[in-house]
């Protein structure tokens, strides 16, 4: 039970509401409209969201593997893709954490000067990372239509790709309503979930970096 | 932003019946229509949905049988054929079976757990819509001859560009990415509505057993549906831009398909078995007068079930070439599936055993599955040994044993759940008199149309021949299957009479008709659009079966505005308030969008490109805030 038994004048009603009416109601209009982390339901829907693309990714990853398992060679022909634009990619997009983090806590302190800083930073970042990703797409040195290789590489790399637009798209929308308004204390959860699923696009493609450049080499 | 003593007197109107029933309405008029968010609305639009896609199924199937009636029958011609048993599969898998558990789910479990909405009302809207613009995308391409005829699970290479030229395996294929993309969104929805939005004092230990059910069932949708996407997702690939995922040729497998299908498949017969466990606890606690025994043991054997529910996938694909002891693994987790299964069979046996029994047409429709998916059960123990697969692989014995399965653990206690709770949804008490008609009707029929499958299945008759000759020997068995599929569709006719004549002229129901014990009983029927007038304090499992207990409800959420109370995951401890978005035709709008953007992807590849702009436009306008709305919740904000 959440009421407490007795003397709820030493409970915080701010946590637990107060009990009115000799006990009989429990007044919940002394509680917050909006809350980080866990306790909000926006979190446990980016949650769910990242279970979901997180099984996405795997699956694909699982596919890769399956196809290579029955392959002579890997590559099946031509060249692994250049490390070089891949890596750099990797950089950027651990770099952007920084930002991110930064975001995520002034969100989290309601600074909406601080949030509106590491927001555009993040941006900057995107643009940063969906330039190098072009790039990438130029040194995969397989086609999707050559073979069932260049075929689990584009997969991988077209799936994480629309998650770098969409979350970029995302993250634009954001950042303008932050500028704009109207703002309002739910808005600032929205900047922590944000960025929330930022890191899993981020942390996401560690492995799938190492899949798409190293799955191919050893 | 205000501070914590000022939050009292913003908001005069709180805990106002009338202002409440206002504030939670959707607007009147046809652009109201487009606009409705409210879970119930959506929910009984997505029954219905899904109930007319389970007729259309039917009467495919109705074509099906009277091909088959007889030797040499020429009701439906080869390649008509083809694409009437794709279309029932189909139908009665993606667009019936697990939608319509959802769809019943997001109607009854707020009004279990005691809150006034489900979590995401407006991402709840657009799942509907989705659902069924892509239910009706498969539909038109039936009926303009380009219905997919590859099967229910599509194989490949015969799904492949090589062997299916056209378009009718694109349209099969990205029915899969709407209804995928519904059910994953669904599942984010009441997954999110259980363990947050759960009255206080609702612990999960206090849960009713639907409720588990629906949770277990959305937490593996979330694992299981991307594998069809992404499987499907490859196929249309290669049928489109020449990707060669499935092409043997070019290093590809088809075997990949397989196991990326399965690996759905399998867990996705669970998801339309185990919401239907909720209703056989919900509707056998009720009828018995008593708690369902063993809640701790029923609720540990629908993880299990699921858990075990993953581990199976591979018993699909015994008649390929994989390694034997990969096999056998397989076989024993299908055989350990019975043990979970069981469990719960003895303890709802038990409650019935204690229990003082009052046979309506809901119990009857439950006792049913006692007995047909007992026999679905024991034929799948029967499929899981590899040797006696072999033999009956593909044959008719494999559609006897899945639709005792389904029909017996889905379709059965569903219509059930619809005869318990259609007095909730309508206020009205469905006739019993036709009820009983219905049940004894459909029994009959399900036994005499699917019980000679088995047989035919073991004298060798090939599952998907739209004809055979008389030599066979077929004739009869096929014949009588014809007469219970019949019947079968009587019953469900009289079912469609018992619900329109209900609609009209059944018996007033009252608030708690059957004198359950759960929270959705103690609201009016149909109940008011914010579900409690009062949020509930909830005691105990079953709160309207136990004394009251202080304290009994709460007060102090607003009325003037769709707030709800946010709980804690475990013990359903007090959180926060939070503001729910209001209704709006975004949802509608936006899955227009993204309709355009799947079915132009079917002829170009650039749709994927030009269609994603629509989508971006229409997805942050329904994000978008209103600035007099906004400016209403700050004055009454409270920090965490």
């Amino acid at each position: 039970m959440s009421a407490p038994p007795g003397g709820q004048e030493a409970r915080d009603p701010h946590r637990f509401g107060r009990l009115v009416e000799d006990g009989r109601v429990l007044d919940v209009s002394t509680l917050p409209t909006f809350a980080f982390g866990h306790r909000s339901p926006m979190w446990w829907g980016t949650m769910g969201l990242v279970l979901i693309e997180g099984t996405v990714f795997a699956l694909a990853i699982m596919a890769y593997f399956y196809l290579r398992s029955h392959a002579e060679r890997w590559p099946m022909s031509g060249m692994p893709p250049a490390l070089f634009w891949g890596t750099v990619n990797t950089g950027v997009m651990l770099a952007s954490a920084v930002p991110n983090h930064f975001a995520k806590r002034a969100a989290e302190r309601l600074d909406l000067a601080k949030v509106r800083l590491w927001l555009v930073v993040c941006m900057l970042f995107s643009f940063a990372f969906l330039a190098v990703r072009a790039l990438e797409f130029g040194a995969l040195n397989t086609r999707w239509d050559t073979d069932a290789y260049g075929s689990a590489v584009w997969m991988l790399m077209g799936l994480h790709t629309t998650h770098l637009v969409t979350d970029a798209f995302d993250s634009g929308v954001l950042t303008v309503l932050m500028f704009t308004g109207p703002l309002e204390g739910k808005r600032y959860v929205d900047v922590s979930e944000n960025a929330a699923y930022w890191y899993f696009v981020v942390l996401s493609w560690l492995p799938i970096y190492a899949v798409i450049y190293w799955g191919a080499r050893f | 932003m205000t501070v914590l003593d000022t939050a009292k007197g913003s908001w005069p109107e709180r805990g106002d019946a009338f202002t409440l029933e206002q504030t939670w309405s959707d607007p009147p008029g046809l652009l109201g229509w487009f606009s409705a968010v409210n879970h119930k609305t959506i929910a009984v639009r997505f029954m219905v949905t899904t109930f007319i896609f389970f007729l259309l199924g039917g009467l495919l199937a109705l074509a099906i049988r009277l091909q088959l009636a007889l030797p040499n029958g020429k009701v439906l011609g080869p390649d008509l054929y083809n694409q009437v048993f794709t279309m029932h599969g189909s139908t009665m898998m993606f667009l019936f079976a697990v939608p319509v558990m959802q769809a019943v789910a997001t109607y009854l479990v707020p009004l279990m757990i005691g809150a006034r909405s489900v979590a995401f009302p407006r991402m709840n809207a657009f799942a509907w819509w989705i659902f069924t613009m892509g239910g009706a995308m498969l539909y038109l391409a039936f009926f303009l001859d380009i219905g997919p005829d590859a099967g229910w699970f599509a194989y490949v290479p015969l799904a492949g560009p090589d062997y299916s030229p056209g378009k009718r395996v694109d349209f099969w294929a990205q029915m899969i990415t709407f209804t995928e993309l519904s059910g994953l969104m669904e599942a984010i929805v009441l997954i999110t509505t259980i363990l947050k939005m759960r009255a206080p004092g609702m612990t999960l230990n206090r849960m009713p057993l639907f409720v588990w059910t629906i949770l277990v069932t959305n937490v593996m949708v979330l694992f299981a549906m991307p594998a069809v996407m992404l499987a499907s997702t490859a196929l249309i690939t290669d049928r489109l831009v020449d990707t060669q995922f499935y092409n043997p040729a070019k290093g590809g497998d088809a075997l990949l398909w397989q196991h990326l299908f399965w690996f759905f498949g399998h867990p996705e017969v669970y998801m339309i078995f185990i919401p239907p466990l909720g209703f056989m606890s919900s509707i056998i606690a009720t009828f018995s007068r008593r708690p369902v025994v063993g809640y701790a043991a029923m609720v540990l054997a629908l993880i299990g079930t699921a858990f075990l529910a993953f581990g199976l996938w591979v018993h699909h694909m015994f008649a390929t070439n994989l390694p034997e002891l990969g096999k056998a693994f397989f076989t024993a987790a299908s055989l350990m599936i019975a043990i979970p299964t069981s469990v719960q069979i003895f303890c709802w046996i038990s409650t019935l055993w204690t229990g003082r029994i009052d046979f309506k047409t809901p119990l009857l429709f439950v006792l049913a599955f006692f007995v047909i998916l007992l026999l679905g059960g024991l034929t799948g123990l029967m499929l899981a040994s590899v040797p006696l697969d072999y033999q009956l692989h593909d044959t008719y014995f494999v559609v006897a044993h899945l639709h005792y399965v389904l029909l017996g653990g889905a379709v059965f206690p569903l219509f059930g759940a619809f005869y318990y709770w259609f007095p909730k949804f309508t206020g009205r008490l469905l006739g019993e008199r036709l009820g009983r008609w219905n049940f004894w009707l459909f029994f009959i029929g399900f036994n005499l149309a699917f019980f000679p499958m088995h047989v035919l299945g073991l004298q060798g008759m090939p599952r998907r021949v739209y004809t055979y000759p008389a030599e066979m020997d077929w004739a009869d068995l096929n014949l009588l299957a014809t007469a219970g599929a019949l019947t079968i569709g009587l019953s469900v006719l009289l079912f469609v009479v018992n619900v329109v004549r209900s609609l009209r002229h059944g018996a007033a129901a009252g608030d708690n008709p059957w004198g359950a014990g759960t929270l959705e009983w103690s609201v009016s029927s149909p109940p008011p659009m914010a579900n409690f007038e009062r949020v509930p304090v909830v005691h105990g499992r079953f709160p309207l079966w136990q004394d009251a207990a202080q304290p009994a409800h709460v007060t102090g959420l607003a009325s003037g505005y769709r707030e709800v109370l946010i709980t804690s995951v475990a013990d359903a401890k007090l959180d926060h308030r939070l503001w729910l978005p209001g209704s709006t035709p975004w949802p509608f709008l936006a899955a227009v969008a993204t309709t355009i953007l799947f079915v132009g992807s079917i002829f170009t590849p650039w749709a994927v490109v030009w269609g994603a702009v629509p989508v971006a436009i229409a997805t942050t306008a329904w994000f978008w805030p209103k600035r007099e709305m906004t400016g209403r919740r700050v004055d009454s904000e409270l920090l965490p």
